[in-house]
């Protein structure tokens, strides 16, 4: 296997359970060596299924899945070397944690002095050395994650399979969970496949992500592209805030897409997803560059806004606009001097330049 | 942050309002206290009347031999004179029974009723567990000894029977000249005794009120408790090895499908115990069809076979008539037959223990690299534990007292331990020995419940 090979192949996977639904409808995903990919999307969305049928606990309807080159549909699970942490832990009630740890070892025939090695070595890893003697049961939800994942590593697999492992925890713990799991992943070069519906945990993690809807994945791309150049209004719409002003394309010019809204303004926007004149469009605009009251002539779309709702976060105040006959266009305003004149029932421009509007499928 | 506690002069904790906080903890709890006590008060009855006392009743009687005592007190006192048991007693003692008897004779109750004959014919049934002959010696003695004179003229007609005794007692009945029978009332003699325990294991006193063992041809009970041990156990092996399989089935099935075969599961319960055990009669007996069915479709071959390894073998492969397996009315059937009706028992606890088992668990051991096997033994039958645990005890437990069964199916070598207490309950009605079997029963069903608690923990035990 050439380096460049990818560890991990999807070809064409498809999958149904009843014969009529296609779960998962044409997967196509390579993972190359060292990579930490998450599979991002909402529930019933089918990434879990592909996971299963990595892992060889779902059987692939159509389709081939290679691991190394070699395409792996008929390797029952445990002979396929891929290590998993599962949603609940799995972690086995009726044996101590090292036990726990001990068994990938023992079951591949493994000397006992090697074993208490490879198993101390990987409870040190998680900073859970003097936990061995514990049953799962008497620990905390967070250390019970740790042993987990030092469970799927202790064997040395050449895949890391994650599914939803962190939902269970409270939000403190969760994010301290994922950049253990992201250190994890850089010193020990791991490869990675996640999955999750957490878009915050996606992109704090990833190197790629996957968005899947309705059993096919909409984009895959790495965190900064799917926030900053999403190519479909699904994706917009899952990763990060997102307004969504609908109308038609008036016309198109290069990258340029002039978009006429339903309340009859003319937005000038970057092309992304939209091909012709008279098409459906969706424009999303981020709520954090939209400019309040914007410098005559600096931004090619300026529009006059009611304010209608201040909340104030702290950091920023979310402000609520109504605008080209849309009432819930949320603008992050920073907290800083130049911004505190705001005040509900006030009208105000409000504008914003053509890269950050895009025209997307209506 | 300063202490805004307030403690009194002896340093307990008080509330803002000065009183001790234990108190007022106290006092606030008192009406949840009082309102649970009250709603536990109907159950609580309940379970001293229906299960303490007649459990205490049936301990009391495994014990008891006040009766006898009240029957016999002078000649159990000269009991205690009598100095050289090997040779008959003396003049006294003689006396001592004759007293006795004419003092129970008379007794009456409070409506005048003689009460006295009913009284001495329950203590001859009492000695005759005893020495057997007892009863008889002494119903007989009962007749002789309160024949009054009926030509006296005097206000209280005196007894025909004069002092001394011993003479007339033993050409009465030669039997009185025996010391075995005096012997024997040396394990009556106190109000309470753990003979009927002895019995029941085969053990008696002898004279000395040393426990000895019963002559061979007395000893019944050793076996058929062997036998109610190894029926109970054999038909917990073979509950689980048939539920085992079962349960996982109906655990690892969709609930819809496995709703349907909980329902074939349970149909039995639902049906009438007699009809079942009629219905395995039909199956198992002689002329039953399992046996015709054998003989039916067998093939026969009889002859010369060259077979490899073990060269010319004379072969004869006939299933007839005389080959028809005995199955019903035998310690077989008396198996079969309880397997089938206690299979639910255990069925029930290991399916509702493997219910709770995540699948995700099986999952995980694969993932780690075992076979299906492996994990299966080592992950899943693990976790699986506290049902087999549960299910073994529950059938045991039925199963060690077990009755209605062994009696219709058991034949001789199948009766169980519960068919001797009943036996004794209705038919010799010696309640003191059934009562003592039912105490060996409780203690055994007791020390089996220890025992699963010192070895697995009896909290992990899962009925349902």
């Amino acid at each position: 296997m050439s380096s460049s090979d990818p560890l991990v192949k999807f070809e064409n996977v498809q999958k149904s359970y009843d014969g009529e639904i296609l779960v998962v409808k044409d997967f196509n995903l390579d993972v190359a060596q060292g990579e930490f990919v998450t599979m991002l999307g909402p529930s019933g969305s089918g990434k879990t299924t592909c996971l299963m049928m990595l892992a060889g606990f779902e059987p692939t309807t159509n389709g081939t899945i290679y691991l190394k080159n070699k395409p792996i549909n008929n390797v029952p699970p445990h002979k396929r070397g891929i290590g998993m942490v599962f949603q609940n832990y799995a972690l086995f009630p009726h044996m101590t944690v090292a036990e726990n740890l001990a068994f990938p070892l023992e079951v591949r025939k493994m000397g006992k002095s090697e074993r208490e090695a490879k198993v101390n070595r990987a409870l040190e890893m998680v900073q859970l050395g003097d936990f061995g003697n514990r049953r799962p049961m008497q620990l905390s939800g967070g250390q019970q994650q740790r042993v987990a994942v030092a469970r799927s590593l202790v064997f040395d697999p050449d895949l890391v399979l994650m599914d939803e492992p962190l939902g269970a925890l409270d939000k403190n713990l969760r994010e301290q969970m994922q950049y253990e799991i992201k250190h994890l992943h850089e010193e020990l070069g791991l490869t990675v496949v996640y999955v999750t519906h957490d878009q915050t945990e996606a992109l704090t993690m990833s190197n790629r992500i996957a968005v899947f809807d309705d059993g096919v994945v909409q984009q895959c791309a790495s965190p900064e592209d799917l926030y900053e150049k999403p190519e479909n209004a699904f994706v917009a719409n899952f990763i990060g805030e997102n307004n969504r002003l609908m109308g038609s394309v008036e016309s198109i010019d290069g990258d340029k897409a002039t978009v006429k809204t339903d309340s009859g303004d003319i937005v000038i926007a970057s092309k992304v997803n939209v091909n012709k004149a008279g098409d459906r469009a969706t424009l999303s605009l981020r709520p954090e560059r939209i400019m309040v009251s914007p410098a005559k002539g600096k931004t090619p779309n300026t529009y006059s806004a009611k304010v209608e709702e201040l909340i104030y976060h702290g950091d920023h105040i979310r402000t609520r606009f109504s605008v080209c006959g849309h009432d819930d266009f949320i603008v992050k305003i920073p907290n800083s001097i130049d911004n505190v004149g705001l005040q509900e029932g006030k009208e105000v421009n409000i504008g914003w330049m053509m890269e950050d509007c895009l025209a997307l499928d209506g | 942050m300063s202490d805004t506690r307030t403690l009194d002069a002896k340093g307990q904790l008080l509330t803002n309002d000065g009183v001790p906080l234990k108190e007022s903890l106290r006092k606030s709890l008192r009406r949840t206290k009082i309102r649970s006590f009250l709603l536990l008060l109907a159950p609580l009855l309940f379970l001293l009347i229906m299960f303490v006392g007649p459990i205490g009743s049936l301990l009391s009687r495994s014990v008891d031999d006040m009766e006898i005592n009240r029957v016999l007190p002078e000649t159990f006192a000269q009991y205690e004179l009598w100095e050289d048991k090997s040779i008959l007693p003396s003049e006294e003692m003689f006396a001592a029974v004759v007293n006795d008897i004419r003092a129970t004779h008379k007794l009456e109750d409070s409506e005048g009723n003689n009460i006295g004959k009913n009284l001495l014919g329950k203590a001859g049934t009492r000695m005759t567990y005893e020495y057997s002959g007892w009863r008889s010696l002494l119903l007989k003695t009962v007749k002789s000894a309160t024949k009054v004179n009926k030509r006296s003229k005097e206000e209280v007609k005196p007894y025909t029977w004069e002092a001394p005794y011993k003479e007339k007692m033993i050409k009465r009945d030669k039997r009185w000249g025996k010391v075995e029978f005096w012997q024997s009332l040396g394990a009556m003699k106190d109000p309470y005794t753990i003979g009927y325990y002895l019995n029941a294991v085969d053990l008696r006193f002898d004279a000395n009120k040393n426990v000895i063992q019963k002559p061979e041809h007395l000893k019944i009970y050793k076996t058929i408790w062997m036998r109610t041990l190894q029926v109970s156990l054999m038909v917990t092996i073979f509950c689980l090895i048939l539920a085992y399989p079962v349960s996982y089935l109906l655990a690892t099935l969709p609930m819809r499908t496995s709703n349907l075969l909980m329902i074939c599961v349970l149909m039995p319960f639902w049906t009438s115990l007699l009809v079942r055990i009629v219905a395995w009669m039909i199956m198992l007996q002689q002329n039953g069809v399992v046996n015709d069915t054998l003989v039916g479709i067998l093939p026969c071959f009889e002859g010369m076979v060259n077979l490899p390894f073990f060269g010319e073998k004379n072969i004869d492969l006939c299933f007839s008539d005389e080959d028809r397996i005995p199955m019903m009315y035998n310690f077989t059937g008396t198996i079969i037959v309880m397997t089938q009706v206690l299979l639910p028992f255990m069925i029930l606890p290991i399916y509702s223990v493997m219910r709770g088992i995540p699948p995700s668990y099986m999952k995980a051991a694969q993932n780690l690299g075992a076979t299906p096997t492996r994990a299966f033994v080592r992950v899943y039958m693990p976790q699986s534990i506290p049902g087999i645990g549960a299910g073994c005890i529950l059938v045991f437990i039925v199963a060690i007292g077990y009755y209605i069964t062994p009696e219709l199916v058991g034949g001789k070598d199948g009766l169980m331990i519960g068919n001797f207490v009943a036996r004794e309950m209705q038919k010799t009605l010696n309640w003191g020995l059934a009562a003592a079997m039912g105490a060996i029963l409780l203690a055994a069903v007791l020390i089996l419940y220890w025992a699963y608690d010192r070895l697995i923990g009896i909290d992990n035990l899962k009925m349902g």
